[in-house]
């Protein structure tokens, strides 16, 4: 069968990173080709090259048999090529059927005619959604809907499809494969990313596996079982990055979370940190870590539960209350959250306690301030032309540091990291696992969240693995294996992962 | 993904970001350089333009703007607008006069700073904690507080009676040559610049306008200090309030209208960002006095009234192009 889409030897790098070396990917017509890998894998800049996001550095394309060239996300669409993201992007405040219809809206609308070819669409897909109500009033299925219905309202050959079920209700979900299904049967090709893998047995006719920004196989999901398949995912061998740390005691619990609820994102969450202690929240994204951690430092309010430390209950109901509290958050994206890239370190570093730089009339201690600073410049070895050079000018590693020294400065008894090394290059990343361990020596309760799962079982004690905003395990360092962290994030029983053979 | 590969790709950006510093430089200078141009080109277009009684005279005129602008630049730092600044000015005059003959000078100018204290309370408490859009917040208080104004006053000027002497002679007298309402101007600047610059709220104001989120994340109330900046700047305006009382007399339901438009241009023209951050006192004076020259010397050369509303509008866009640089400095 010849393939309607066909890429060969693609690479792209970012900057000096590489994001896919040599990739080759095809997919038939009439076919469901699943992409599968771990978070940074390369799925979603392999897809942004198909749906023309991104220009490939190096490799060929071919669309039904002759070479193609995307420009922009437009010229894929208009040669049939479309992409549903994990995020839907559609107009909000405008009707469903204008949104089905953006794309070729006429100089002047006819709404009868409008309503009832946008409607015709959607009931092709099985679907009754009233075509004049705004998007905005639907629910998440819905509007995943509205945007297939969209695709299709073109000649669509191919259809990307990024985590279509990352947000939909078991129901949903099973409708969703149903349209797939259909669509496949209507001969257009599908390209299928998602993380429940199970999904993928159920739809796909082929895997495409991809891990480090490469091809590891090709296969049909009848050659393999769901072991066999995450082993492709992740296996490789841990890397020496981390410095083992001096076996510090620990200590007493510090902080206790008890059965700490938000709706629709952490579900009845408890465990407890002790003093000196690293533990680790693992999982795929979306498993709701981000979203826990943010509950217990008070930069989103629970709906239920609560937060003690020493004993005490504490429970912020804002960042005030949680920074009063002792607990201290590098929050996941250092530049839009950690820091204000626009004003100097030394403002950055004594933000999150700022009495201790100031009088007692308000006026601030410039010189206390810059001989802190200083210090904490030194200890945390910030490379930086001074202290009044302003963050955005620093690297990547050396920003994340100045977030770090503000918690350092801080005092606090928990602190809290989310994704702490996310685009920070080899050399920073080891100094930042230092860092880390020299605060769980200092006595402090640490809690990192992160993609990276070597990154989890080098550095901390425990990892407790999240999945669907629930606590799903814990794994102690003698059963630690990405294998497992994936299995028990993804809800498959412990029994099956525990059979695999332990690669790390 | 794609995250991780933005964040990576930075240094680049990061190498183009250390020049910033000296385009810094060149900005604040930018600013100075409009005032000193506007100076030597309005001494050249009338002789009477650099003399002791007009140059009094300005000074004078642009006191109350002056006063309501760094109020306003507050706000605007932390990434707000007031735009009821005019009207707190009249509804506090208003007041002010009003309650002269019954409370005495000293009550009533408090009664007057208390109007607008309780108008940028109101706005403030709906931004803050109910996170409504400043604009549409502070056009409602521009509405109801004109509103006030004209019902308190039953639409006419209140003259000044005798007892409140002192304050019509503030309005008059010089300090070292300097008209009295100006120093309170230059006076309620220096407070601003300490505070700015030296004082712990200060730096969150900045804080705040450059990524909230960051501050709010680093353990601050977002809500104390939006809530502290609307306060100040409707207190700022109800002061110049009392100034207009003070320079003609009257208190009037009428003073102010569009002053709110003169203040954002002069804090814009001082090269403060609308979304916050970024703006310096010294450069809101700047601004003040750059809006306040370009009356003048209109009036000198009598140019018509209506002609001179034209001409303002053009010069506002020149100067804020020429504070820019030439293009591309965002």
């Amino acid at each position: 069968m010849n393939s309607l889409l066909s890429l060969q030897g693609v690479s792209k790098r970012f900057g000096g990173v590489k994001a896919l070396t040599n990739v080759n990917f095809d997919v038939r017509a009439g076919e469901v080709h699943a992409l599968v890998g771990e978070n940074g894998a390369g799925k979603s800049t392999l897809m942004k090259i198909i749906a023309g996001n991104h220009l490939p550095d190096g490799g060929t394309i071919q669309l039904a048999g002759e070479a193609a060239r995307f420009r922009n996300p437009h010229d894929a669409l208009t040669r049939g090529i479309a992409l549903i993201h994990q995020e839907t992007a559609l107009a909000l405040h405008l009707s469903v059927a204008e949104n089905v219809m953006l794309c070729h809206l006429p100089r002047f609308i006819h709404w009868k005619q409008l309503y009832e070819h946008a409607s015709s669409i959607i009931k092709g897909l099985g679907f009754d959604i009233d075509p004049a109500a705004p998007v905005s009033s639907l629910t998440t299925a819905h509007r995943q809907i509205v945007e297939i219905a969209k695709a299709l309202s073109l000649d669509v050959k191919l259809l990307v499809l990024d985590e279509p079920t990352a947000s939909l209700a078991p129901s949903d979900t099973e409708r969703l494969l149903g349209i797939v299904r259909d669509l496949r049967a209507r001969g257009v090709g599908v390209v299928y990313i998602s993380h429940r893998l199970h999904e993928i047995f159920e739809i796909a006719d082929r895997v495409t596996v991809l891990k480090d920004g490469q091809t590891v196989a090709t296969v049909a999901p009848e050659d393999i079982n769901m072991d066999s398949l995450i082993r492709m995912m992740v296996g490789r061998p841990l890397s020496a990055l981390f410095p083992k740390r001096k076996n510090g005691s620990i200590g007493d619990v510090v902080l206790n979370v008890d059965g700490l609820s938000r709706r629709g994102a952490v579900d009845n969450v408890s465990f407890a940190v002790h003093a000196g202690e690293v533990i680790g929240l693992g999982g795929l994204i979306g498993a709701g870590r981000t979203e826990l951690v943010r509950l217990i430092f008070g930069a989103d309010r629970s709906d239920s539960g609560r937060v003690e430390i020493d004993g005490k209950a504490v429970t912020p109901r804002n960042t005030v209350d949680g920074v009063r509290a002792g607990i201290g958050l590098v929050p996941e994206d250092r530049k839009s959250q950690g820091t204000v890239l626009s004003m100097p370190i030394r403002i950055n570093s004594t933000m999150a306690r700022l009495s201790d730089v100031t009088n007692l009339f308000g006026g601030l201690r410039v010189a206390h301030e810059r001989q802190t600073v200083g210090q904490l410049m030194q200890n945390l070895r910030i490379k930086a032309r001074d202290m009044d050079a302003d963050v955005s000018t620093l690297s990547g590693g050396n920003q994340q540091k100045v977030v770090l020294a503000k918690w350092f400065h801080a005092k606090g008894k928990v602190i809290i990291l989310d994704e702490p090394t996310r685009g920070v290059d080899v050399g920073a990343k080891a100094e930042i696992y230092n860092l880390i361990n020299t605060l769980a020596a200092e006595g402090k309760a640490i809690i990192v969240v992160s993609s990276d799962h070597h990154e989890l079982m080098g550095l901390c004690d425990r990892i407790l693995v999240m999945g669907g905003g629930r606590l799903r395990g814990q794994l102690h360092p003698d059963e630690y294996s990405e294998e497992r962290i994936v299995a028990m994030s993804l809800g498959l029983t412990l029994g099956t992962a525990a059979e695999l053979p332990v690669t790390a | 993904m794609n995250k991780e590969l933005t964040t990576t790709a930075t240094p680049g950006a990061s190498g183009q970001r250390a020049k910033l510093p000296a385009w810094e430089s060149i900005r604040r200078f930018n600013t100075l350089f409009i005032l000193l141009t506007l100076v030597i080109c309005s001494s050249l277009f009338s002789a009477d333009f650099l003399t002791g009684p007009n140059v009094s005279n300005v000074s004078r005129q642009v006191a109350g703007v002056g006063i309501m602008s760094m109020g306003m630049l507050l706000v605007v730092l932390t990434g707000g607008i007031d735009l009821s600044v005019g009207s707190v000015t009249a509804l506090s005059s208003v007041t002010t006069a009003l309650l002269i003959p019954h409370v005495g000078m000293s009550l009533a100018i408090a009664g007057g700073l208390l109007s607008g204290i309780v108008c940028g309370a109101v706005s403030g408490a709906l931004i803050a904690f109910y996170r409504l859009s400043p604009f549409v917040v502070t056009l409602a208080t521009m509405t109801v507080a004109r509103g006030i104004a004209l019902i308190i006053s039953k639409g006419a000027p209140i003259l000044v009676s005798e007892e409140a002497q002192p304050l019509l002679d503030f309005g008059r007298d010089t300090l070292l040559s300097i008209p009295q309402p100006t120093a309170m101007m230059l006076i309620v600047f220096a407070i601003g610049a300490v505070f700015l610059g030296l004082t712990r709220a200060g730096r969150i104001v900045r804080a705040i306008g450059s990524n909230e989120e960051a501050v709010r994340l680093s353990g601050v109330s977002i809500v104390f200090y939006t809530l502290l900046t609307y306060v100040v700047c409707g207190a700022l305006s109800a002061l110049a309030g009392v100034v207009s009382v003070a320079r003609s007399g009257v208190g009037a339901p009428s003073v102010g209208v569009g002053d709110e438009l003169t203040v954002i241009a002069a804090v814009v023209i001082g090269g403060a960002s609308l979304s916050g951050g970024r703006g310096t006192v010294l450069n809101t004076l700047v601004g003040v006095l750059v809006l306040g020259i370009i009356a003048n010397i209109m009036n000198l050369t009598s140019v018509p009234g209506y002609h001179q509303q034209v001409v303002m509008g053009v010069i506002i866009v020149v100067a804020i192009l020429a504070q820019r640089g030439s293009g591309g400095a965002r």
